[in-house]
């Protein structure tokens, strides 16, 4: 078998038993791949005996799951209401500007998501952003700026 | 009876003096805050370096203390916060830098740090003890009573404080109809936001005929601002455990599922492991404490969709679906998962359950009002001086939560509302201030108690704005099922969106008031059904700012873009030229050492300039 | 047996059954739009809300197609509460549809002119659910299904691609109370799918008649 089929083919059965595992499976893909590749949905509906319309509407439905790869760089505004009133807009607006994206899109190198979050509960830190998994609080224009050339120069060492 | 961060305990040994008094109390130790905000501060560091140094100042064992990080304290503007064990000294803001010198001082001598004490911004006095801290002086700390106190990653803390007690009592003591009339008489409501009696819920469930029923723990705590089911997932997983394992036998389940959001990692791996602990320990799986009674509980993890924190969609959700609510009756104690009976239940009932058992339904129904019985967590956000989760009785006044623990309004604003209910709920103006907060007091004043968000307000904020960020949520998340809620929460969107942008008309404010009453009777779940809350509730209190963005051509609190102008105060601007160079399109001109100017056809109202300027020279009209 | 009480008159009916079933009986005319007696009630459209008039508790308006008879209920259609929630749902399906002739037609039924509010595009697809759930319930192929979420779902084959399960039975277009979809010949003669070895045969619902379904378990005309 191809390497990703026998992957999926792993992570589809390892799941298989409990009731209610599609979502869980879905996940698990995500996770793993970044987004839900077209040949994951097909073996899935294949293997769980689920029809692949139905499979389709879950992934989108949700927000957790993409039909096309997210960016190396996943940054997440948060857009709840004690940062919104902290101004989480203006620090979007910069990263929309600085960027070149809408929030929910890649950039076209696909170094970079830009995502925005309803309420990471860490509210005294409004506004804050969520940058590869790294929560950074407090944040203001010059700071985003600073998040955004670190990132870039991680990048740019690596090659 | 002082109310401290530890009340409950603290009264259960004032009634038995002569039990035996735990050492959780009394044992030398450094507790440090290790919710998600205070870890952001870097409170992971801070506890290395008290293990660091502690090991390193400490050869000759001449101190026996341990250290240890622990849930959510709750004073998240403080973090990261370290309290001194057992004199329960508390020290803010603490670096890895200032811990040797708190290591020398505090627990070697007998010398206080003072720069590192809280200071109370009314009376300018440093404080010495937690207890003591009006933010916490104020609260009844019953569900969060052990937040502060032991490591959520040793079960161990927990049963030595006292947990699995009241399972042990339930198995050995009590049937399954006893416990259930207990949390009856006991007058919890459903803390998820609806108020319904858990008692009579549970009851409605353990009558079914059905010999297969679930559990379930809706941990998908989806209001903006709201962090209190978090904090108590990370900071105490194993009450919330025990909860259900009691509710699985009182009603007569041996399936639970968690359904915790995808966004609470640390939650999820506390809870993990609390549940790998419970099992070892026997408290979970099969024949629990060799009482015949087998449960297993699951994680499910939600995907990014806040309508599943609707029970229907949640079950939905659990089941492999989309998250699409479905009509009720039948309800899920009738048909719930699988079509079987299903008991739904919020984080903070469920952990409420051990505390009554213990306790005493009595005991529990001394606290809070006639109809709303027991404690209420709340998260403190916005414009707020003392940002952070606060237990308080039921009853208490909004008054007192916002400015006696609250510490009122920051940089001298006015409080102009609070909203309580998040994105389904509705806004307290000043005018209802003593309102004591419970259900019924809120419902009549058209919010709901909702989970427990408390956002605040001050003038500087856009009640239309903020009606307008609300329904902007609610919209995005509807399932788009029914009619009324996919295309009547857009209509009022569109229309706020334009009262915002300046392009009011007449008959907009009848259009909301209209589309947000039939929304409400004709919507399919409560998602829709409380949708047009926050717009009904500013239309109520601040009808006047709607008439100015319509009528007037104003934003009062000058916030929306459309209605305002930034410009340069001629006789304040340097010319320093920070603002014209950092200007997203351009709109600035001027040269070094001369004015600058706005233009205001270019201008965004991204209000960049204002935010650099360190001259106070820019404005806003 | 039940008894209720629906615009005054008493009723008394077996367990189990809704109350829009009830008025279709007994010629009250409640207007729906993603009902279908085939099917499973959806309970989306909204527009077949009635009122339960409370006792203890303030009347409610409830989706006649979901909601039980229960015992002791009193039971309004036609009300001036129900009368102007519909006339507001009605409005608000026209903002999308406001160049669909039928639903134009219902709105003005029920007597809406013109939407206050219209959608940036207009689109005929009501997502009344009678399609996708057709194609699952009765047909079981489960071809098409909704995705996407809130104001932009949408019914769509997976990928918006060509279909591999669709058989081209027609029964969505049947179903479809706009007119939106419809069947086209792309390629010459039809070419179905055969290989359908978990294909369960249904009966109609409507004429109880199980003969008329072939036991190869193809249905339609193809």
């Amino acid at each position: 078998m191809d390497a990703r089929v026998s992957d999926l083919y792993t992570i589809i059965k390892s799941e298989a038993a409990s009731k209610g595992a599609l979502i869980d499976i879905l996940e698990k893909i995500q996770g793993r791949y970044r987004y839900l590749p077209p040949e994951a949905l097909l073996l899935a509906s294949a293997w769980l005996d689920i029809p692949l319309s139905r499979i389709y509407s879950v992934a989108t439905f949700y927000n957790a799951f993409s039909l096309v790869p997210k960016g190396k760089h996943c940054i997440s505004v948060c857009m709840g209401t004690a940062c919104h009133v902290r101004g989480s807009p203006r620090i979007l607006d910069r990263l929309k500007t600085q960027l070149g994206i809408e929030a929910g899109e890649t950039t076209r190198n696909c170094l970079f998501t830009l995502e925005t979050v309803n309420c990471l509960g860490a509210c005294a830190l409004g506004p804050i952003i969520v940058a590869d998994g790294e929560y950074a609080g407090q944040m203001t224009l010059q700071r985003t700026d600073r998040l955004l050339k670190h990132l870039k120069r991680t990048d740019a060492s690596h090659g | 009876m002082v109310e401290s961060g530890i009340s409950s305990t603290l009264e259960a040994i004032a009634e038995h003096p002569k039990e035996f008094v735990p050492t959780i109390i009394t044992a030398a130790c450094v507790t440090i805050c290790g919710g998600t905000g205070c870890r952001v501060y870097g409170s992971e560091d801070v506890c290395q370096a008290f293990r660091r140094e502690l090991s390193r100042l400490n050869l000759d064992g001449k101190v026996d203390i341990s250290v240890k990080t622990t849930g959510c304290h709750g004073f998240c503007e403080q973090g990261p916060l370290v309290v001194i064990r057992p004199q329960e000294i508390m020290y803010a803001h603490v670096r890895p830098k200032d811990v040797s010198e708190i290591i020398t001082k505090t627990i070697f001598g007998d010398e206080v740090v003072e720069r590192l004490l809280y200071t109370d911004p009314h009376t300018g006095k440093a404080i010495l003890k937690e207890t003591e801290v009006p933010f916490y002086k104020h609260q009844k700390r019953v569900i969060l009573d052990l937040n502060g106190l032991i490591d959520p990653f040793d079960i161990d803390e927990y049963i030595e404080a006292g947990g699995y007690n009241a399972l042990e009592i339930v198995l050995n003591e009590r049937s399954p109809e006893e416990v259930i009339d207990e949390i009856k008489h006991s007058g919890l409501r459903g803390r998820g936001g609806a108020g319904f009696p858990t008692g009579i819920k549970w009851e409605l469930c353990r009558r079914q005929p059905d010999h297969v029923k679930y559990i379930i723990c809706n941990a998908d705590e989806g209001d903006p601002g709201a962090y209190m089911d978090r904090s108590i997932m990370e900071g105490n997983p194993h009450r919330v455990l025990e909860g259900m394992i009691i509710g699985a036998y009182a009603i007569g389940a041996r399936q639970g599922y968690v359904y915790i959001r995808n966004e609470y990692p640390l939650a999820v791996s506390h809870l993990r492991q609390a549940m790998d602990q419970a099992r070892d320990r026997g408290f979970l799986g099969k024949n629990i404490l060799n009482s015949g009674f087998d449960l297993n509980i699951s994680i499910k993890l939600g995907s990014g969709a806040f309508v599943c924190g609707e029970e229907t969609a949640l079950m939905a959700s659990i089941e492999g679906r989309i998250g699409e609510p479905r009509p009720r009756p039948p309800y899920p104690s009738e048909s719930g998962l699988w079509g079987h009976p299903t008991n739904i239940n919020n984080v903070k009932s469920w952990a409420s359950i051990p505390i009554i058992i213990k306790r005493g339904a009595d005991w529990f129904a001394k606290i809070g009002t006639e109809h709303s019985k027991g404690t209420m967590i709340f998260s403190l956000v916005g414009n707020i001086c003392n940002t952070g989760l606060v237990e308080v009785p039921l009853g208490i006044s909004m008054r007192e939560l916002i400015f006696d623990i609250g510490g009122g309004i920051p940089n001298g604003k006015r409080f102009k509302a609070a909203q309580v209910g998040g994105p389904s709920g509705g806004c307290i103006p000043a005018e209802c201030l003593d309102v004591k907060i419970d259900y019924d007091s809120l419902t009549s004043l058209g919010a709901i108690m909702g989970s427990g968000g408390l956002v605040v307000a001050d003038e500087d904020t856009c009640m239309v704005d903020f009606a307008r960020y609300f329904m902007d949520f609610t919209q995005e998340e509807s399932c788009g099922k029914c009619v009324p809620c996919r295309v009547g929460t857009k209509a009022m969107l569109a229309t706020l969106e334009r009262i915002c942008a300046g392009q009011g008309r007449a008959g907009d404010i009848e259009y909301l008031e209209e589309l947000g009453q039939e929304i409400k009777k004709s919507s399919l779940c409560g998602l829709g059904q409380t949708a047009p809350n926050p717009v009904l509730s500013t239309l109520r209190y601040f009808r006047d700012e709607y008439e100015a963005h319509i009528y007037a051509d104003t934003c009062p609190a000058k916030v929306c873009k459309g209605l305002i102008t930034y410009s340069v105060i001629p006789q304040k601007c340097t010319g320093c030229m920070v603002c014209l160079r950092n200007c997203p399109v351009s709109a600035i001109s001027g040269a070094k050492k001369e004015i600058h100017f706005i233009d205001a056809d270019k201008c965004n109202r991204c209000g960049t300039c204002m935010s650099l300027c360190k001259f106070d020279a820019i404005v806003v009209n | 047996m039940i008894r209720l009480t629906i615009n005054g008159t008493d009723f008394a009916v077996a367990e189990g059954r809704t109350i829009l079933e009830v008025c279709r009986e007994n010629g009250i005319d409640v207007p729906t739009l993603c009902y279908h007696p085939a099917l499973k009630p959806y309970g989306a459209c909204r527009l077949c809300v009635v009122e339960i008039l409370g006792d203890q508790r303030p009347s409610r308006l409830v989706a006649s197609c979901t909601y039980p008879c229960q015992e002791g209920i009193r039971v309004k259609t036609h009300s001036r509460v129900v009368i102007k929630n519909r006339r507001l749902t009605a409005e608000l399906l026209l903002a999308g549809a406001y160049e669909t002739p039928d639903i134009v037609a219902l709105a003005t039924e029920l007597g809406v002119k013109e939407p206050r509010y219209k959608l940036p595009k207009a689109d005929s697809c009501v997502l009344c659910g009678l399609c996708v759930r057709a194609c699952h319930e009765i047909v079981g192929i489960s071809a098409i299904s909704m995705t996407n979420r809130g104001i932009s779902k949408q019914v769509s084959t997976p990928y918006s691609g060509a279909s591999a399960s669709c058989i081209a039975c027609g029964t969505c277009v049947l179903l479809c109370p706009t007119g939106r979809l419809s069947l086209s010949d792309v390629s010459g003669p039809h070419l179905t799918k055969h290989s359908f070895t978990h294909y369960r045969p249904f009966y109609c619902q409507l004429c109880d008649d199980t003969a008329q379904i072939p036991s190869n378990g193809r249905s339609g005309t193809g």
